[in-house]
C-alpha cells in the first residue's frame, strides 16, 4: 500500500498548502462585520471547470495508484511470471505523446483565436488518441495469440485490467473532445471553446501522464526503480 | 428536568447493568490474563469517562434550560480549558495504549519452548496435525489435498512422514506447556476461536497463520469460528481437551502417523 | 454601542453569477431537475426506500437470532443473504447517500450562498447513476441464488464460492456491479460538492464563516472521493476473479474436495483495499454527523460552538488521520503482526481530536440558553450513543485487547452504536430542524417526542447489553447460537429481549414516517426562521428556497455562523448576512 500512500502524501502536501493560505488560525468571532480584508478568500481565480476537473483527475490517479499498490503486493507473491511487452507498445507511446502534443497547440490556438489551428490540433488529437486505442488492441492480440491468456498468470491479468482501465478513460476523454471538436465548427463562444480545449488538453496531458507511469510499471522498470531507492536508503 | 433524570439514568443504569449483570466473560483457561486486565483497565478508564460527560450534559440540561428571560453566554474559546482536556485525554488514552502494546508485544513473541501444532480448517470442520517423533512439521501444499490426504502433506517431505494426523476429531493438549498454533485453510478464511482460551487468529488458504497461548486448565473447550465462512459457518464446531500429562501422552499414543494412514492406499494401488 | 456599517458600503455582490439551468417542463423540473434541492430530496427519498428494506431485514434476523428454530424461512442462506444486505445497505446506499447526496445536495449550496451545485448536470446524472444501482442492488433479490451472503466485507475467496450463497450465482455480481455503479455516480455528486464550496461560496463566505455542517460534509466528501476507488478497484478485482477466472485475490482451493482452476492469489490484497477504502468510510459517515449536530446544538442552546477552530481542526486532522488506521480491522487478519504496533498507536491517537469534538459539544451546553426542542434531544442523544459506541472502540483499537473481542457481537455493538445509531440519530434531528425549510411546515411536535425517546431509549437497550454477549465469546454472524457453549440461557432471555426492542424501536420509525407526510399539509406553518438560526439557509426570501436559492442578489456574509448571544445585541442571533459589529467586547474577559 505504500503507492498509494505516497500518492496520498502528495494530496495532502497541496490541501495543506491551500489551507496554509485559508486563514485557519483566525478567530472569526472578532471578524464581524467586515469583509474588506478578507477579499479574495471566496474562490480561486482559475475557472471552476478546471478546479474541477483537477479534482476528478485526482480521483482518477487515485485509482491508479491503488491498481499500482495492488500490482506490486501481487508481484512479491511467488507465481508471478513477468511477461514480455509487445513492441507495438512503443508505438503506442510514441502516438499518445503526438496526441497530447497535438491538443496543447491547439489550446495555444484557442489561446490566439486561430480557429483554423483549433481544428485542426482537435482533429489530429482524436484520430492519433483513436490510433493508441487500436493499437493498444493490437497489443491484446498479440499477447494472446502468444498464449499469455488473462487467466494464465497475475501479470498477465494485470496487464490486460490496468492497460483496459486506462482505454477506457481514453474512451471518455474522446467523448468529451468530440463534442469539442463538435463547438469548433458549429462556432461555439471563443471563450467557451478556449476552455473546453484547455480542459481536454489538461486530460490529455495527466493521461499520457499515467500511461506513461503503467508503461514503466508494466515494463518492470517502476520495480526496479523502487529497488535501487530502497538500496540507497538502507 | 425529565430530560436531565433520563440522562442521569442511562448512567446509572449502564453501571449497574455493568456490575450486576450476570452476563461476563468466560473463566480463562489460558496464560493470556493480561488481555483481561488490560480489558479491565479500558472499562475503568472508559467507563469514568462516560460517566463524567453524560453526567455533566444532564447537569447542564438541567441547570441551563431555556427559562424565560435567560441569555446564553458569549464565549468562543477557552484556550487553557481545550489544552488541559487535550493533555488529559491523552494521558488517559496513553495509559491505556501502553500496557497493550506491551502485551501485544508478548502476543507476537513466542517462547522458544512452544510445541508446534497445526490446525487446518475447511468448510465446515477442523483437523489437526502434531509433529511426529522428530518434532518438525512435513510441508504441505492445498495441491496436495485428496481424499486419501486430506491435510495435503508433502507425501515426499521425509518429516512429514511422522505427523500425527487427526482428521475432524479432538485436539487433545498437554497443561502448563506452551503451544504455537500454526493456522491453515485449504478453502476460504476460517478462525480458530477458544473464548476460554482468549487468542484468535485468521486462517487464510494459501498461507500459514499463527498465535501462541498457554493451557493453564484441564477441561474440554469448545472451538468456534470467527470468520463467516459460508452457510456452515455456525456450526463449525470443534473440541480442544486440555489434558494432565499422562492422559495427553494415552491420546497421542492411540493416534495415527501420516505413513500409516497412507500405506493401505499406497498398498492397494501397488496391487 | 451598536455600529452599523452602511450596506450601501459594500459593493454588491461580486461572486459571478452562475448561468441557471431553467426546466421547461413538469419532468424537467421534478424527475429530471438539475436543481440540487430537488436532487437532495431525491436521494433521500431513495436512501430512505432502500433504507426500509434493510430495516426489515434486521428485524428478519432479530427473530431468527431472539427466537432460533421458530422461523424456519430464515434458513442459513437467508440468514447471510439478510445480514450482508443489511450492512451494504445501511453504510453505503443509506448513510453514505444520505449524509452526501441528501444533507450535502440540500446544505451546501444554502449554507456557502450558492445559487446552484457547479455543475448541475452532473449532479443530475449522479442521483440517476445512484438510483441505478440501488435497482441492480434490489435485483438481486429476485436474481436465481438470491443476493450475496458474503457478509458486508465480501471477503474472498468465501464470496464467490458455492459454500456462500449467491457466490457462484448472480448475487455477488450484481452487489459488485451496483458498488462500482455507486462509485461512479457518487464521484460526479462528490465533484460537485467539493468544488461547489471551493468556488461557488458568497462574497465574505471565507473557509472559517463555514457552518460546521459544511466542514463536515466537505471533509467527507474529499475522503470519499480518495477512499471509493480502493473499494471500486477492489470490487473490479473480484468481478474478474469471479467472471473472467483470474486470481488476484483467489489462492489454490480445495472446494468440497475438488481442486479449483485458482491459485497463488491472495485474500488478504482484498482485506488491505477494502478496509482502505472501509475505514474512511466510517468516518465519511461520522464527519457530516458531527458538523450537523454542531450546528443544531449551537442553535437550539443558543451559544456559539465552543471552541469553533478547535473543531475545524479536528475535522480535517480525523480526515487525514482516517487513512492511516485501515488495518485496525485486520489484527487477528494473520497479516504481519508488527502491523499491529503502529496501527494500535494511529487508532489511538485519532481518539484525541475525536474526544475534543465531544468535549466541545458539551461545553457549548455549558452557560447556554437550552431549548428542549425534538432536534436537540436527538443531537443530546447523539452525544450519549457517540461517546459510549467510541469508547467502546477503544477497546477494538487496542490491538491486543481485540483479539479476544474481534468478531464478537461486541464489535457487532461497538459499530452500531458508534455508525449506525449516533449518526442516525443526527440524521432525525437533522430532519427535524430543516424540514420546515425544506417544506414550509413544521413536523408534528407530539409525534416528534415520540419517535425520540422510543427511538433513544430503544436503541441503547438494544446495543448497551449487546456488548456484553460479545464480552462472553460470543461471535458475530452465527445463524444458530443453540450449538455454542459459551451462550448461556439467560443470554438466550437477553437475545430475546433485545429483539423485541428492536421491533419497537422499527415500528417508531412508521410513526416518524407517518409524521414526515402528515405534516406536508398539516404541519404548523413555520416561516422562514423558524429556530432563530444564523446560517444562510434560513435567511432565503422564499420558504421552500425557490430555484436559485437568494432571489435576485446572492447574499454577502459578513460574520461567522455562530454569533448567538453576543452582548449587547437586540436579538439572541445575528444571521451571517446581516452587516455591522455588535456587542461592545468581543474577548471575553
Amino acid at each position: 500500500m505504500s503507492v498509494i500512500l505516497v500518492f496520498l502524501l502528495v494530496i495532502v502536501g497541496f490541501a495543506g498548502w491551500w489551507l496554509s493560505h485559508q486563514r485557519l488560525m483566525a478567530k472569526p468571532w472578532l471578524e464581524q462585520g467586515v469583509i474588506g480584508d478578507i477579499i479574495g478568500q471566496e474562490g480561486s481565480a482559475l475557472p471552476t471547470a478546471k478546479i474541477g476537473l483537477g479534482v476528478f483527475l485526482a480521483v482518477v490517479g487515485c485509482l491508479f495508484a491503488l491498481f499500482t499498490s495492488a500490482y506490486f503486493m501481487r508481484m512479491a507473491l511467488s507465481d508471478w511470471q513477468a511477461l514480455p511487452l509487445p513492441r507495438v507498445l512503443w508505438f503506442n507511446t510514441g502516438v499518445l505523446v503526438l496526441s497530447s502534443i497535438a491538443l496543447q497547440c491547439a489550446s495555444v490556438a484557442a489561446r490566439r483565436g486561430q480557429i483554423d489551428t483549433v481544428r485542426l490540433g482537435l482533429v489530429t488529437a482524436g484520430l492519433t488518441a483513436l490510433a493508441f486505442l487500436i493499437g493498444q488492441l493490437v497489443a491484446w492480440r498479440e499477447l494472446t495469440a502468444d498464449g499469455y491468456l488473462l487467466t494464465a498468470n497475475p501479470a498477465n491479468s494485470f496487464f490486460y485490467l490496468i492497460t483496459g482501465m486506462h482505454g477506457l478513460h481514453i474512451l471518455g476523454g474522446l467523448v468529451g473532445l468530440s463534442r469539442t471538436t463538435a463547438g469548433a465548427w458549429n462556432g461555439a463562444r471563443p471563450e467557451r471553446l478556449r476552455l473546453s480545449v484547455e480542459l481536454c488538453a489538461m486530460y490529455w496531458n495527466f493521461l499520457l501522464f499515467v500511461w506513461l507511469a503503467i508503461f514503466a510499471l508494466l515494463a518492470g522498470w517502476a520495480a526496479t526503480f523502487i529497488e535501487i531507492c530502497r538500496q540507497l536508503l538502507t | 428536568m425529565a430530560v436531565a433524570l433520563v440522562l442521569v439514568l442511562v448512567v446509572v443504569g449502564s453501571v449497574l447493568f455493568h456490575f450486576l449483570s450476570p452476563w461476563w466473560w468466560t473463566p480463562i483457561a489460558s496464560n493470556w490474563d493480561y488481555i483481561d486486565n488490560t480489558i479491565i483497565i479500558t472499562f475503568w478508564i472508559t467507563g469514568v469517562v462516560f460517566a463524567a460527560v453524560v453526567l455533566f450534559m444532564a447537569y447542564c440540561v438541567f441547570r441551563f434550560r431555556h427559562r424565560e428571560g435567560n441569555q446564553a453566554a458569549y464565549e468562543p474559546e477557552n484556550k487553557r480549558l481545550e489544552w488541559w482536556l487535550t493533555i488529559v485525554t491523552a494521558i488517559g488514552v496513553t495509559a491505556m495504549l501502553v500496557p497493550g502494546l506491551f502485551v501485544w508485544n508478548q502476543f507476537v513473541s513466542v517462547p522458544s519452548d512452544a510445541t508446534v501444532v497445526e490446525v487446518v480448517g475447511q468448510q465446515w470442520q477442523w483437523s489437526f496435525r502434531l509433529p511426529g517423533k522428530d518434532g518438525k512439521l512435513g510441508t504441505s501444499d492445498t495441491r496436495n489435498v485428496s481424499p486419501e490426504n486430506p491435510l495435503g502433506v508433502n507425501a515426499s517431505d521425509a518429516n512429514g512422514q511422522d505427523d500425527v494426523v487427526v482428521e475432524a476429531a479432538d485436539l487433545h493438549l498437554p497443561v502448563g506447556k506452551p503451544v504455537k498454533m500454526l493456522l491453515r485453510s485449504i478453502d476460504v478464511l476460517h478462525d480458530f476461536y477458544v473464548p476460554e482460551f482468549r487468542a484468535k487468529m485468521d486462517m487464510i488458504p494459501g498461507s500459514v497463520t499463527y498465535f501462541w497461548f498457554t493451557p493453564t486448565k484441564t477441561g474440554t473447550f469448545q472451538v468456534l469460528c470467527a470468520e463467516l465462512c459460508g452457510q456452515g459457518h455456525p456450526l463449525m464446531n470443534g473440541v480442544v481437551m486440555v489434558d494432565t500429562q499422562e492422559d495427553y501422552l494415552a491420546w497421542l499414543g492411540e493416534q495415527q502417523t501420516f505413513a500409516q494412514l497412507s500405506a493401505p492406499q499406497q498398498v492397494g494401488s501397488a496391487e | 454601542m451598536v455600529d452599523i456599517t452602511p450596506a450601501d458600503a459594500v459593493p454588491p455582490a461580486e461572486v459571478a453569477e452562475m448561468e441557471l439551468y431553467h426546466p421547461h417542463s413538469w419532468w424537467t423540473k421534478y424527475v429530471f431537475s438539475q436543481d440540487a434541492k430537488v436532487i437532495a430530496i431525491q436521494y433521500s427519498a431513495t436512501a430512505t426506500a432502500i433504507g426500509l428494506v434493510a430495516l426489515v431485514l434486521s428485524w428478519l434476523m432479530r427473530l431468527q437470532l431472539g427466537f432460533p428454530g421458530t422461523f424456519d424461512f430464515i434458513s442459513p442462506e437467508a440468514y447471510y443473504q439478510f445480514i450482508t444486505m443489511h450492512g451494504m445497505i445501511m453504510v453505503i446506499y443509506l448513510l453514505t447517500a444520505l449524509f452526501l447526496g441528501g444533507f450535502g445536495n440540500y446544505l451546501i449550496p444554502l449554507m456557502v450562498g450558492a445559487r446552484d451545485m457547479v455543475f448541475p448536470y452532473v449532479n443530475m446524472l449522479s442521483y440517476w447513476i445512484y438510483l441505478l444501482a440501488v435497482l441492480v442492488l434490489a435485483s438481486s433479490f429476485f436474481a436465481p441464488g438470491g443476493p450475496t451472503g458474503a457478509g458486508w466485507t465480501l471477503y474472498p475467496p468465501q464470496a464467490i464460492m458455492t459454500g456462500t450463497p449467491g457466490g457462484q450465482d448472480w448475487g455477488i455480481i450484481l452487489m459488485l456491479v451496483s458498488l462500482i455503479l455507486f462509485i461512479i455516480g457518487f464521484t460526479m455528486g462528490g465533484l460537485n460538492y467539493v468544488v461547489t464550496v471551493l468556488q461557488a461560496r458568497t462574497r465574505g463566505m471565507t473557509l472559517m464563516r463555514l457552518p460546521l455542517t459544511v466542514w463536515g460534509i466537505f471533509t467527507a466528501t474529499v475522503m470519499a472521493l480518495l477512499a471509493f476507488p480502493a473499494l471500486f478497484v477492489a470490487c473490479v478485482m473480484m468481478l474478474f476473479d469471479r467472471a473472467l477466472g483470474t486470481s488476484f485475490f483467489m489462492p489454490a482451493i480445495v472446494e468440497m474436495g475438488e481442486q479449483l482452476q485458482h491459485g497463488g492469489g491472495s485474500p488478504i490484497l482484498f482485506q488491505h483495499l477494502f478496509w482502505f477504502f472501509g475505514h474512511p468510510e466510517v468516518y465519511i459517515v461520522a464527519l457530516p454527523a458531527f458538523g450537523i449536530v454542531s450546528d443544531l446544538i449551537s442553535t437550539h442552546a443558543r451559544k456559539n460552538i465552543f471552541g469553533y477552530r478547535m473543531m475545524v481542526w479536528a475535522i480535517v486532522g480525523i480526515g487525514a488521520l482516517s487513512f492511516v488506521v485501515w488495518a485496525h480491522h485486520m489484527y487477528v487478519s494473520g497479516m504481519h503482526p508488527y502491523f499491529g504496533f503502529f496501527f494500535a498507536t494511529t487508532t489511538l491517537i485519532i481518539a484525541v481530536p475525536t474526544a475534543i469534538k465531544v468535549y466541545n459539544w458539551v461545553l457549548t451546553l455549558w452557560r447556554g440558553d437550552i431549548h428542549l426542542t425534538v432536534p436537540m434531544l436527538f443531537a443530546l442523544a447523539f452525544i450519549v450513543t457517540f461517546v459510549n459506541g467510541g469508547l467502546t472502540g477503544l477497546f477494538l483499537g487496542n490491538v491486543v485487547v481485540d483479539v479476544p473481542l474481534s468478531d464478537t457481537m461486541f464489535v457487532v455493538a461497538h459499530f452500531h452504536m458508534v455508525m449506525g445509531v449516533a449518526p442516525i440519530l443526527v440524521i432525525f434531528g437533522a430532519i427535524y430542524h430543516w424540514y420546515p425549510k425544506v417544506t414550509g411546515r413544521m413536523l408534528n411536535e407530539a409525534m416528534g417526542q415520540f419517535h425520540f425517546w422510543v427511538t433513544f431509549l430503544g436503541a441503547y437497550l438494544i446495543f448497551f447489553p449487546m456488548h456484553y454477549i460479545g464480552l462472553m465469546g460470543v461471535p458475530r454472524r452465527y445463524h444458530e447460537l443453540t450449538a455454542t457453549t459459551v451462550m448461556t440461557e439467560s443470554a438466550h432471555d437477553l437475545n430475546a429481549f433485545i429483539s423485541i426492542m428492536a421491533f419497537l424501536v422499527g415500528f417508531a420509525q412508521i410513526v416518524f414516517l407517518f409524521n414526515l407526510i402528515w405534516s406536508i399539509r398539516h404541519g404548523r406553518e413555520a416561516g422562514g426562521n423558524p429556530w432563530r438560526a444564523t446560517t444562510l439557509e434560513w435567511q432565503t426570501p422564499e420558504t421552500p428556497p425557490a430555484h436559485g436559492n437568494f432571489g435576485k442578489e446572492l447574499p454577502i456574509v459578513y460574520r461567522w455562523a455562530y454569533d448567538y448571544s453576543v452582548p449587547g445585541a437586540k436579538e439572541d442571533f445575528i444571521p451571517q448576512n446581516m452587516p455591522g459589529a455588535f456587542g461592545s467586547s468581543r474577548e471575553p474577559a
